[in-house]
């Protein structure tokens, strides 16, 4: 009987899920991929909250500083532990807007490309769970994650978990604004171009089914 | 709120033309940025593909520029170079092809932000045709060229404010014409202000008593206001030199009166004529070479050399062109040098057995050293009879250790490797000069080769001139007769080959104790100067040492190599400019310099530097027939 039970969601949820209906770009090169990272108040997906999303766009291996979103959410709840990582106070002078706010922001901006994050399970996690306490569903882009992409390059299969400082350092990317959400989502679209650099040579031919296919699961989700 | 656009704007305000632009459209450039990644060897644009709609400034690695034909490498950008715009601006294909030469990332810049931003701002347009044109080689552009003078522009930049006299000597209107005359005696100076409850009326000054009294047009006894030329000209106490001196050439004066506000209704405090000005002009330059020759010790000839060390910092500071620089602190050395050889000669036991001179080798002898470096130097006696030679030479050889250790004790080192006249080998008869000379043309080996190129820019600085002259004529007939010297003489030039991509880590000191620095006289200087000489010599000139003037002499003989000898021109006064300012900021001869600490303006201009090192080596090896050589 769910018919009856259909529920009805908000303009900008059925916008959001409206451009999934237009048949997503085959090809890499032409994907838009959004890259972004979240800041949060800490490592419990339940219990915390989002603090600040940032994300930068990247079509044919180029960042688009134009299409980015910046945004940092006003908190009830506040770890002071995780201030000396990411800096954000409660009260600050940054101009915060409301949880539901950002994700309205957040759908309108992602659309329907292909997200990119580093360890990307967490962050769409995080989104997921804050979609839930609006009560709508879970996100439905398609997403990649850095880390995993570096696992299919074999370069070191030492550990089945490389922070993101590790690859930077790998990879030669200078860390700038580490520890904001932009700062970090700019680093992770670098890595991701370099990483894409260096798969093509492997595999000259890029699929998107072929940088989503992995052998394990990596993360919470 | 975006902190990758602050980032990023945050990279371009520290290169030109984006350091020009105000805050708000460097941000608002910096939001629209694509960033390109590019992996070594992969190409960004290739010869002639249509252009895209945007020019690119290099964030990290480097983009070599080719040409496509010859695969010659044109031009190598890196950190904060724009590439790109060529093609943008001329709305055509792309001529080059881009290449990255490392893992770089690029950002790219559409024409719309260059239209909206850099096209708008006059003084960042003004930058990027310059650089365009500067980069001759490639220069493609058929724009307006800035103005050439640019020299001339920064003649005398001067804002600082004039010492003038503070207490000017004045009377009242009723004072009698002779009477004033008596007091302007009394007081030694060569006017007097008119004033009246001590705001200024007039002034008279020497010319008026020349022109209005000496010619007895009227009587002495008349009042000073019948001769006083009123009113004064006024100018408040803070007035620039370049105020005062356009205030003058204005009103076709030569004194003007300062009082309190700046105009003649407030109280006079000053009086500044054309003299004091004059002095500023010098900054002391002839007082320093007046002091020179009334001091007596050597301690008070280091102190003059300090003072002048003074001047050239405010020299540098106020952009004074270093040709004027480096006149006057060539006049001031060969001054103290004199001052030294004359008390050395004193102190000796009997006077010299017979004439000599006193020369200045190497970079004092091109008059081209501005800051203090070691002492290059030389002597030369006339011919004595060979029983006399010895005891001869011991005599100048005690003289010039004298003079040696004075030169220390003012400022300039010992040479470290012993070209004083002190050693033997440099202290030598007319004949026995010659015979070396010929011993080195002979065999050109690097060592002759190298005492060559020091010794060929000797400068007169005391003692017997016709020995020069005699020297000279003795070195053109030894070239003249061994010809194949002037092939050895330009392969050395071309030893060092400019560091075209010079601001790539491998062309800094690999070792010792410069590492990672430039070695700005070996690499860019020393091959302008060997190229300057080398020229010159060929065309049998010896009355020409200086590097700048020899260019200018050659821009005279060869007109159809004009504009390579005058990017050398501009090129070696950049280079000396920029060694002495080098040198004035870290204390030291300013050989080698920390890339880092450098600007990218003065990146670009070491750049353009290079360019015409370049040109002139290819000239040289063409003229004198190298390339079987190299």
């Amino acid at each position: 009987m769910s018919w009856f039970r259909k529920k009805v969601y908000p303009p900008f949820w059925e916008s959001y899920t409206q451009c999934f209906k237009e048949k997503p770009n085959a090809e890499v090169e032409n994907i838009r991929f959004v890259v972004f990272d979240t800041e949060t108040t800490g490592l419990d997906i339940k219990k915390d909250r989002i603090l600040s999303i940032g994300t930068i766009a990247v079509i044919s291996n180029t960042l688009k500083v134009s299409d980015n979103l910046e945004c940092y959410i006003k908190q009830d709840l506040y770890n002071i532990e995780t201030v000396k990582i990411h800096g954000i106070l409660k009260e600050g002078t940054i101009n915060k807007i409301t949880e539901k706010e950002a994700i309205i922001q957040f759908l309108e901006h992602i659309k329907n490309a292909v997200l990119v994050a580093h360890h990307a399970a967490f962050d769409v996690a995080m989104i997921n769970q804050a979609l839930k306490r609006l009560h709508l569903p879970k996100l439905k882009n398609k997403v990649l994650d850095t880390g995993h992409l570096f696992q299919k390059l074999k370069l070191d299969t030492s550990k089945k978990h490389f922070s993101l400082d590790q690859l930077t350092l790998l990879f030669n990317i200078p860390q700038h604004d580490r520890h904001t959400a932009s700062g970090d989502a700019f680093i992770t679209a670098l890595l991701f171009v370099k990483l894409l650099g260096v798969l093509k040579k492997k595999n000259t031919v890029l699929s998107l089914a072929y940088l989503q296919r992995s052998n394990e699961r990596i993360g919470h989700l | 709120m975006n902190t990758i656009a602050k980032r990023i704007s945050d990279f371009l305000k520290d290169f030109p033309p984006f350091n020009m632009l105000h805050k708000d459209e460097l941000l608002a450039i910096s939001k629209a940025v694509d960033i390109l990644y590019l992996e070594k060897d992969s190409d960004l644009f290739i010869t002639g593909a249509p252009i895209k709609n945007q020019f690119y400034v290099v964030k990290d690695g480097a983009i070599g520029l080719f040409e496509e034909e010859t695969n010659v490498l044109v031009d190598e950008c890196d950190e904060g170079d724009i590439f790109g715009l060529r093609a943008l601006i001329r709305k055509d294909s792309y001529k080059l092809t881009a290449t990255a030469l490392e893992e770089s990332i690029v950002y790219s810049l559409s024409s719309e932000l260059f239209e909206n931003y850099i096209t708008t701002n006059p003084e960042a347009s003004a930058y990027l045709m310059t650089s365009f044109v500067s980069n001759t080689r490639y220069s493609e552009l058929n724009l307006q060229k800035p103005n050439q003078s640019s020299e001339g522009i920064q003649d005398f930049f001067e804002e600082q404010s004039i010492d003038f006299s503070k207490n000017p000597i004045n009377c009242s209107p009723e004072t009698s014409i002779k009477a004033a005359a008596i007091i302007m005696t009394h007081k030694r100076v060569g006017s007097i202000v008119i004033t009246e409850k001590n705001k200024p009326l007039g002034i008279i000054t020497d010319k008026d008593l020349r022109i209005k009294i000496a010619t007895g047009i009227i009587s002495i006894e008349e009042p000073v206001t019948k001769i006083m030329s009123f009113p004064v000209i006024t100018y408040p106490e803070n007035i620039t030199v370049a105020e005062a001196q356009i205030a003058m050439l204005k009103y076709k004066i030569t004194h003007l009166c300062i009082t309190k506000d700046g105009t003649p209704n407030s109280d006079l405090t000053g009086i500044l004529s054309e003299h004091d000005i004059i002095v500023v002009r010098e900054n002391n330059a002839s007082a320093l070479v007046k002091e020179v020759k009334r001091t007596s010790t050597t301690k008070q000839l280091q102190q003059i050399r300090k003072q002048a060390e003074q001047l050239l910092k405010r020299y540098i500071k106020q952009q004074i062109p270093i040709v004027f620089a480096s006149k006057i602190l060539s006049a001031i050395n060969e001054s103290i040098t004199q001052k030294i050889i004359d008390q050395s000669i004193k102190e000796m036991p009997t006077p010299p057995p017979t004439t000599f001179a006193w020369l200045a080798i190497g970079s004092q002898g091109r008059e081209e050293q501005l800051l203090l470096t070691d002492q290059d130097n030389a002597l030369v006696f006339n011919n004595v009879d060979k029983n006399n030679y010895k005891k001869t030479q011991q005599y100048f050889l005690m003289l010039s250790k004298k003079i040696n250790q004075k030169l220390e004790i003012v400022g300039f080192e010992l040479c470290p490797a012993n070209m004083m006249a002190s050693n033997p080998t440099w202290c030598l008869s007319v004949s026995q000069w010659e015979h070396q000379f010929k011993k080195w043309i002979i065999t050109p080996d690097q060592d002759n080769l190298m005492l060559c190129t020091i010794f060929f820019d000797f400068d007169f600085v005391f003692g017997d001139k016709n020995i020069v002259t005699t020297l000279s004529e003795g070195i053109f007939k030894s070239i003249a007769s061994h010809d194949i010297f002037l092939t050895y003489l330009g392969l050395n030039a071309l030893k060092n080959p400019p560091p075209l991509s010079f601001f790539r880590q491998f062309l800094v000191e690999r070792n010792g104790e410069h590492k990672d620095q430039f070695d700005i006289k070996a690499r860019a200087m020393m091959p302008l100067v060997d190229a300057a000489r080398l020229l010159i010599l060929s065309k049998n000139i010896k009355t020409h040492n200086n590097t700048i003037v020899r260019f200018e002499k050659l821009v005279e003989l060869e007109p159809q190599n004009k504009d390579v000898f005058l990017a050398c021109l501009k090129a070696f006064k950049n280079l000396l400019y920029f060694r002495t300012q080098q040198g004035l900021l870290h204390n030291d001869s300013g050989r080698f310099i920390d890339l880092k600490t450098l600007s990218k303006a003065n990146r670009l201009e070491l750049k353009s530097c290079f360019k015409a090192v370049k040109d002139v080596q290819d000239l040289i090896q063409t003229r004198f027939k190298l390339s079987q050589f190299l």
